[in-house]
């Protein structure tokens, strides 16, 4: 198949960056949309030119460092999956493909279409996990965790810190990420004891990282590649109000 | 302290089961005053080095960790599917730390050491715990306790598992402690940062040179010692279900400065893997093992059905139950479709080489779901497997509830790596090797859910005990970053990346790695001989030399330059590759992951006669072939030098390995 890409060149933070057009010819419809890029790419090289740069590592859907938007969505319109799972089969022939980067405030370019999302890491440096030395563990079993908090649990825990939530918010809220950890760790007997220092940690770091308030669009849940749901948002809420309030007491 | 051969070991004297405690107690300690003044620095964010960075971190050193990835939770240990085994016996199905021992020697086809695999059996326990207390959401059963499934190799269920997803909890359990450590001050992380060099300094490993891929920056680190956690080398082959950063440099590079590589031939074939479909392919999808517990795996009984399914003129479903060869089934009765990966990687290619193959290319099998959506129900099947049948459609088009998956072998794990001693040491002082980049454990062929295990317990348990052995004899801080041996080593790496820069010449890196890659794949894969191994090491270097002059690496090194990456790690690729068909073919036998065609059994052997085993398995030699081959590096394009060490087997009878 015979494609047009629309796509965001950015030499480097600095650079204002612009829209560069690519005709990519004789495209097989079984390839993924990454190995379109790289064919894409190794033409360019071969004609003397500059790859275009996007993140990839697992290519399956898991690890999360692929990070294009792609025709105005973060990941692709398909739902449910990640840019490297898109496959080509889903376009048609003669197609225009815009492909940009992951936008926000908070993740930085670094070149076209990779982006700096550390700030994802400095929130669970923050409080996302559950402090247990190691070696210091109970036998496995002594805590039995009920079938449903485990899988509520692990609803939340598929999060894969991709940044799609971000990228697709208008007011580029993380959210989503941060109420996704807190539903994993909140929702297990092993996370009450720093439940409350958790939401209060994460949040207060979102908040300096320059991440956007959550006005309820919605928009992160629709582009999440594993379908974390919005109610961890409600969820997260909850918890944070109740964190205040206790913080407040303790202070008074 | 056993020696073996020329190279010490260092396995504690004593009865089996009691060699790691009485090691611990006898190991060195560090005063908690003191653990402060030493600096480690850990390479690789993946299980094996999570866990060790944020563990060591607790205990109160200082660590740097560095990787590639943008972030520390992104390191291909996230990809594992299907589980992580552990001596539990919470089945109380008869499993114990000796059936997990042995099962993994036997797996290994006798291949690695008795006293690290009984250690690994020993401390999977308290992994499980570990992991459980970080809030690692493993499946449960409706009474709160944890699940578990079998895997291959196995007669007991002890693999415990968090849906298709087990390693990304486990990384994500892994990689919140290491956040919190980070937090505190004890782990410095640096994500985007490449090693491109050991530092060793008067025989011993005391620092890194590494290149920041953001800036281009080049800068040294010194510290106290250095471990190594940076993954397999599977991608030497180009096709892998390898994540498409994983490399051999960090390995290599400390192999170039003086540490063995112990037995790189043994790679490991999954069995169940999407077939290839075209050139453009960058990489291979693995389909969990889980799946074999439910799923039959066949090909038609003659060719003629299977040059119909490849041309479309007839479906799976149209061959009925008597013209299907269910082949594992039939040659090993009772493991069945769970028999071990290198056995059932190579039926598949056998089943193909007889034109049985039902892929459009030839090179696929049949895994089918029909009986058991039949006997459990579809809502079972889809509880159970969903999230990877959805993967399968979306890659291969089709849906795996009302037709059969089409698999094929890929490349997938190795079992070689550096060599180290018990304590996790390589043979060059202070520099300590962890997890899939080590050689220890799984000897020939591992078994499944067995490396997520070894990862976490080299990282959580292993080298927090062992470390204070090297470094109870060294003054903390005693090298710096100005001695000589930090210039020699950065000098070196910015002539090797100022020369990829200035090649400037007509074809891609990933065109040289594609060609290494079908080269090693064709003769130092599923099958190997004496003569397409001989004539791999004369095209190696033709192409190595090509690459050198003929590379088109564009754009600068002062910034992100995805192309110079990857020039480095084929370049290194590139010579690696010839350790490879060294080894292999210097083990003129077939064991595990290693299968020399000169090597197999045959009507007339004493053990095919007695219905032990079948014509066609590996045939080891054990008279001959019993030890670990560790290589020195004798500079690039010279033959290395072989040492080697002995294997004893004081606890375990060496057999052949039967899975009839
Ligand atoms: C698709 C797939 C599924 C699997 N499923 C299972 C399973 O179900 N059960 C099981 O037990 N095993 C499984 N395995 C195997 C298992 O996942 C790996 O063997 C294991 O996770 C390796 O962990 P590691 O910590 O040694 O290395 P990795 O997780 O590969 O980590 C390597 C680290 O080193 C860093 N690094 C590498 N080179 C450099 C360098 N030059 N400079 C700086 N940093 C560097 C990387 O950034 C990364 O942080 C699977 C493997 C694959 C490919
Ligand atoms: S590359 Fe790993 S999720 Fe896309």
């Amino acid at each position: 198949m015979n494609l047009t890409l629309k796509v965001w060149r950015q030499k480097n933070p600095d650079d204002h960056g612009r829209i560069e057009t690519y005709e990519a010819k004789d495209i097989p419809e079984e390839c993924s949309f990454l190995e379109m890029l790289d064919i894409v790419n190794e033409r360019i090289i071969t004609e003397g030119g500059d790859p275009i740069h996007f993140d990839h590592d697992c290519r399956e859907g898991i690890c999360g460092t692929c990070s294009l938007t792609i025709n105005g969505i973060p990941h692709s319109k398909e739902r449910g999956i990640t840019a490297c799972q898109v496959h080509m089969r889903k376009f048609r022939d003669g197609d225009t493909i815009w492909i940009e980067p992951f936008r926000a405030r908070a993740f930085p370019i670094v070149r076209d279409l990779v982006v700096d999302r550390t700030a994802f890491d400095r929130i669970i440096a923050a409080g996302g996990y559950i402090s247990v030395r190691t070696g210091s563990a109970q036998d496995a079993n002594a805590l039995p965790v009920s079938k449903d908090d485990a899988d509520a649990s692990f609803d939340a825990a598929a999060c894969i810190g991709c940044g799609a939530c971000v990228a697709a918010c208008k007011n580029a809220s993380a959210m989503l990420f941060v109420g996704a950890k807190a539903s994993h760790l909140n929702h297990l007997p092993q996370g009450q004891p720093e439940k409350d220092r958790r939401v209060l940690a994460m949040v207060r770091q979102m908040d300096a990282e320059g991440f956007g308030n959550c006005t309820n669009q919605y928009e992160c849940e629709a582009v999440c590649p594993k379908s974390i749901s919005a109610d961890v948002i409600a969820k997260l809420n909850r918890d944070y109000a109740i964190a205040v309030a206790k913080e407040a007491t303790t202070a008074s | 302290m056993a020696s073996n051969g020329s190279i010490n070991s260092a396995i504690p004297s004593g009865p089996l089961a009691d060699k790691w405690t009485k090691h611990k107690n006898e190991s060195k300690l560090i005063n908690p005053a003191n653990k402060r003044k030493f600096s480690i620095i850990v390479v690789g964010s993946g299980l094996a080095g999570g866990s060790a960075a944020a563990t060591l971190s607790e205990l109160g050193y200082q660590v740097k960790c560095f990787c590639y990835q943008d972030s520390p939770r992104r390191a291909h240990s996230i990809a594992a599917q299907g589980g992580i085994n552990a001596a539990k016996n919470y089945q109380n199905d008869g499993d114990s730390v000796w059936r997990l021992f042995y099962d993994t020697i036997k797996g290994g086809d006798f291949r690695s050491r008795e006293a690290n695999v009984y250690r690994l059996a020993e401390v999977s326990a308290n992994i499980i715990d570990q992991c459980v207390a970080q809030g690692v959401p493993f499946a449960r059963e409706y009474g709160g306790l944890l699940d578990n499934r079998s895997f291959g190799g196995a007669q007991v269920s002890r693999t415990f598992y968090a849906r298709g997803q087990t390693g990304q909890q486990l990384l994500i359990g892994c990689y919140q402690a290491l956040e919190k450590e980070i937090a505190k001050g004890g782990v410095k992380m640096y994500p985007r940062t490449e090693m491109l060099d050991l530092v060793v300094v008067d025989g011993h490993a005391k620092g890194i040179i590494v290149r920041d891929m953001v800036t281009g920056e080049i800068s040294r680190h010194a510290a106290d010692c250095v471990i190594l956690a940076t993954g397999g080398y599977g991608n030497v082959f180009y096709l892998s279900t390898n994540a498409k950063g994983c490399n051999v440099m960090a390995a290599y590079r400390a192999h170039k400065r003086g540490a063995y590589f112990a037995n790189p031939c043994y790679t490991q074939i999954h069995p169940t893997c999407i077939p290839v479909s075209g050139d453009y392919q960058s990489k291979l999808t693995l389909m969990s093992e889980s799946l074999r517990n439910d799923g039959r795996i066949w090909v038609p009984k003659s060719p003629e059905d299977a040059a119909a399914i490849r041309e479309g003129r007839k479906k799976a479903s149209d061959i009925p139950d008597e013209d299907r060869d269910y082949y594992l089934e039939r040659k090993y009765p009772s493991f069945g479709n769970l028999a071990p990966r290198d056995i059932s990687s190579r039926s598949a290619k056998e089943a193909c080489d007889e034109g049985r193959g039902v892929a459009p290319t030839g090179l696929g099998v049949f895994l089918d779901f029909r009986d058991a959506i039949d006997r459990l129900g579809k809502d079972t099947i889809e509880a159970r497997y969903g999230n990877l049948f959805q993967m399968y459609e979306k890659i291969a088009g089709t849906d795996p509830y009302t037709s059969p998956m089409q698999i094929y072998p890929a490349v997938h794990y190795t079992m070689g790596g550096l060599w180290v001693d018990y304590n996790l040491m390589s043979n060059v002082p202070g520099l300590h090797v962890l997890g899939e980049a080590n050689f220890s454990d799984h000897g020939a062929n591992r078994l499944g859910a067995s490396a997520l295990m070894q990862g976490l317990a080299d990282g959580y348990f292993v080298i927090p005990a062992t470390l204070p052995n090297y470094l109870a004899g060294e003054t903390p801080g005693s090298v710096s970053t100005e001695h000589d041996a930090f210039a020699e080593a950065e000098a070196a790496v910015r002539e090797r990346v100022d020369k990829l820069m200035s090649i400037d010449g007509k074809r891609t890196v990933d065109s040289f790695h594609r060609e290494l890659g079908l080269l090693v794949w064709d003769k130092c894969g599923m099958a190997r001989n004496e003569e397409g191994l001989k004539e791999a090491l004369e095209k190696i270097p033709a192409i190595r030399e090509e690459f050198w002059e003929n590379v088109r690496v564009p754009g600068d090194s002062g910034n992100l330059n995805a192309e110079l990456e990857k020039a480095g790690r084929v370049a290194d690729f590139l010579e690696f590759a010839e350790l490879l068909c060294y080894d292999a073919l210097e083990r003129e036998e077939s064991c595990g992951g290693h299968f020399r065609e000169e090597y197999q059994f045959t009507e007339d052997d004493e053990a095919v006669k007695t219905g032990h085993t079948g014509p066609g398995e590996a045939k080891r030699r054990d008279d001959e072939f019993c030890y670990v081959a560790a290589w020195e590096s004798t500079g690039a394009g010279n033959k290395p030098k072989l040492h080697k060490e002995d294997l004893d087997f004081e606890n375990v009878k060496l057999s052949v390995r039967s899975y009839k």
